[in-house]
């Protein structure tokens, strides 16, 4: 193991702990993407990995980073902000995407299609 | 047992736990009955090998693992976008 010994006790339970929840986190994610039986429910489990899970765990490597060169290191920022906006748009894609193939083939597990003109106006709570 | 032993022993712990995530993504892509299920299946990858990177770069103390997580990021987010364009219109670009 090629952990740095410079570094305090403290630290080093905090980055373990962080990591540990993201690692876990992540494997409950993918476990439910095995697990469950429908795409739409799919689609839900993962982003347990890409919010919280890489969350703790770059939260702890900036931690760590900074502990060690004792000096604030906040690169990991730009993964988070990456992340964050990438996957919505991945995944609101990919809803689409699915939606539209069952849609075509006339799958009976989805709702149908709504259309503007048929269904009535929906009316916010801001319009009144 | 010393903090430092603790860390490192967490962080093995941790890089297994995101290989374990990995197989599954990688068992759902191989099985996934439908397309889109495969294509949700390589983005959980991704970030699940993002995350172990990640790991990696603690266990070692060096920030050269930072591109490689970005890298990844980006390649995740480009390969998933253009396989959902694919299963929508059924060419990428048009």
């Amino acid at each position: 193991m090629m952990v740095a010994t410079d570094l305090p006790d403290w630290a080093a339970i905090l980055t373990s702990v962080l990591v540990l929840m993201g690692a876990i986190l992540t494997l409950i994610g993918t476990v439910g993407l095995l697990r469950f039986k429908n795409f739409y429910a799919r689609v839900h489990a993962p982003t347990l990995g890409t919010t919280l899970g890489i969350g703790c765990v770059l939260l702890a490597s900036m931690f760590y980073f900074s502990i060690l060169q004792s000096r604030p290191v906040l690169h990991e920022v730009l993964i988070a902000i990456f992340v964050t906006i990438t996957t919505p748009i991945t995944l609101m894609f990919l809803v689409n995407a699915a939606l539209h193939r069952d849609w075509s083939e006339g799958d009976g597990h989805v709702p149908a299609k709504q259309t503007w003109k048929k269904s009535k106006p929906v009316k916010d709570d801001d319009e009144v | 047992m010393s903090a430092q032993a603790i860390l490192g022993w967490s962080l093995n712990i941790a890089e297994f736990c995101l290989v374990l995530a990995m197989a599954c993504a990688a068992l759902r892509m191989l099985r996934g009955p439908r397309a889109q299920d495969r294509v949700l299946a390589l983005d959980a990858f991704y970030v699940s090998g993002m995350i172990l990177v990640l790991t990696f770069g603690i266990e070692t103390g060096t920030t050269v693992y930072f591109e490689a997580v970005l890298v990844i990021a980006l390649l995740g987010f480009v390969g998933t976008s253009a396989l959902a364009k694919f299963l929508m219109r059924g060419e990428t670009i048009e």
